[in-house]
């Protein structure tokens, strides 16, 4: 019994701290699509679609031309922060003043067409980097290099936006201008430019992810459906737009994949994580944090 | 240093303003009073660019402001503290001000001008951490003002900065329109505190239904019948 305990204790660390680490990027994403919610109060439902055309790049930059990956990474980032700047002039940017509604059936609408483009382009196939990183033991429990490495980068990717946001002119007007969008002119700000700069940032959260995602995910056509739902999710949890709420909501839900994985199959942890979310609506229906206004 | 002529401005089909001329000179401070929604508010949004006139022009310094986009009548010279004040509630002061300093006219002497702020208000220095939502009325009007002062303006547009105010703190607000006025600084000034806009002014408008009544330096203005009757209660 003494023996069976210890053994089940060592799992369940384990368990505990790959949800931490599967929480690092989950959070990182959720940061992303909230960004884009809390300034331009809109919802990219295409945002998970971001992340696996910045997978694809990845692999081709990384398979295809040769490049390595550490070189590919910031290659693939700026390219998905120009698509998510490309997003808000082309798509967004004209239905600023339209029902919500109609935004969210337009960002829906670019989640097929990257889809579709996707299939057509790159065919079904699944593929990945051909990277393998090893697996680090610690003591009797084991953890993968890649979520180790994903961790620590969302980490710094959070850390970055933040300073970004509480230091520069720019960040502090981003923060400014969902608080009062009529008077930004009088501050001299832009309101055009900011959105245009604000939805790269959230574009390039989406391309970072993407290189964290590619080192544990075959990429394909519909990659996007395994975490884009989830994403949602997160942030609906934390209260939409909420980024501190979004942050907590990550690691909820991480865990509860992580440690549901640990009593039955990984697919239960999924269960149980919706079955939670459900529950949590009836319970907090604006989220873990109700947004302070 | 500003000048209205023939502005008309209004909101969709409701016209707000009917031929406006109005002239602020340099060193100046003019008052507009009237009564409530006479088009006091709409004239300042008009002069900060917040809303465009359908017919006139506006000239600050020469230079045609109905042609300068909204986000760059700030770098003209122009401040404008919008009614109710309009602070960023969920950022602390410090942030309030540098919001005042965006411009890339003013990045450079950010630190300069929040010490000029601070001297100004020492009050804001000691909340300089705190949301400014959670800030006394009066604080907030300061911080408002605070915000205006960090772009280093030629021409300083008050919007009611007494409203919704005790009146122990309608005399500091007063007091610093003063002491801002000393400092050099133009100031136009709409408020429906005739008798206290009239102390502090040289010049004030009188607007009603949209369009100028009468206009004068104060003395003719608290002399005038129209005001007396109307606004000062004799």
């Amino acid at each position: 019994m003494q023996a069976f305990l210890d053994i089940f204790d060592i799992y369940l660390l384990e368990a505990v701290i790959n949800g931490i680490l599967l929480g690092g990027v989950l959070a990182l994403l959720a940061l992303g699509l909230n960004l884009i919610f809390g300034v331009i109060d809109v919802t990219w439902i295409c945002y998970a679609e971001l992340v696996m055309i910045g997978m694809y790049a990845m692999y081709f930059l990384v398979q295809y031309y040769g490049i390595s990956y550490f070189l590919a990474a910031p290659l693939t980032i700026l390219l998905v922060a120009l698509l998510g700047a490309a997003l808000h002039y082309l798509v967004i940017a004209p239905l600023l003043t339209a029902p919500p509604i109609n935004q969210l059936l337009a960002t829906g609408g670019v989640l097929f067409v990257l889809q579709s483009f996707a299939t057509v382009a790159f065919g079904i196939d699944f593929r990945n980097l051909g990277i393998r990183l090893p697996v680090l033991a610690f003591g009797d429990m084991n953890f993968s290099y890649a979520r180790l490495l994903s961790f620590l980068a969302a980490l710094v990717g959070m850390v970055a936006v933040y300073l970004f946001m509480t230091r520069t002119f720019t960040g502090t007007a981003i923060r400014a201008i969902s608080q009062d969008r009529q008077i930004m002119a009088l501050m001299g700000v832009d309101t055009k430019r900011i959105y245009l700069i604000t939805s790269a940032i959230g574009g390039g959260l989406a391309g970072l992810a993407a290189c964290l995602l590619v080192l544990q995910y075959d990429v394909h056509p519909f990659v996007g459906l395994s975490f884009g739902p989830i994403t949602f999710l997160i942030c609906v949890l934390g209260g939409l737009g909420n980024f501190i709420g979004g942050f907590i909501a990550a690691f909820v839900f991480a865990e509860i994949i992580s440690l549901g994985g640990l009593f039955s199959d990984l697919e239960w942890g999924y269960v149980l994580a919706f079955a939670f979310f459900i529950v949590m609506m009836f319970v907090r229906p604006a989220g873990l944090l109700a947004r302070r206004r | 240093m500003l000048e209205l002529r023939g502005v008309n401005a209004g909101y969709g089909t409701f016209q707000a303003l009917f031929d406006v001329d109005l002239d602020v000179r340099a060193g100046e401070a003019v008052g507009v009073i009237g009564p409530n929604g006479a088009g006091k508010t709409t004239l300042m949004r008009v002069i900060s660019g917040l809303i465009r006139p359908s017919r006139g022009s506006i000239r600050m310094e020469a230079v045609d402001v109905v042609a300068t986009p909204p986000h760059k009548i700030v770098s003209l010279g122009i401040a404008h503290v919008p009614e109710n004040r309009r602070l960023f509630p969920q950022l602390s002061v410090d942030d309030n001000l540098k919001m005042g300093a965006f411009m890339k006219e003013a990045r450079g002497h950010y630190p300069e001008r929040l010490d000029v702020v601070f001297d100004l208000f020492p009050r804001l220095k000691e909340r300089r951490h705190q949301m400014a939502g959670t800030m006394s009325g009066g604080e907030q009007q300061m911080c408002a003002i605070g915000r205006a002062l960090m772009s280093n303006p030629k021409l300083l547009l008050l919007d009611e900065p007494s409203a919704g105010l005790a009146p122990v703190v309608v005399q500091q607000v007063f007091e610093l329109v003063k002491r801002i006025r000393a400092s050099g600084l133009t100031v136009l000034i709409v408020e429906q505190n005739v008798q206290q806009v009239l102390r502090v002014v040289d010049r004030a408008y009188l607007i009603e239904a949209g369009t100028i009544r009468s206009s004068g330096t104060s003395a003719e203005m608290l002399a005038s019948d129209t005001v007396k009757e109307a606004y000062l209660g004799v």
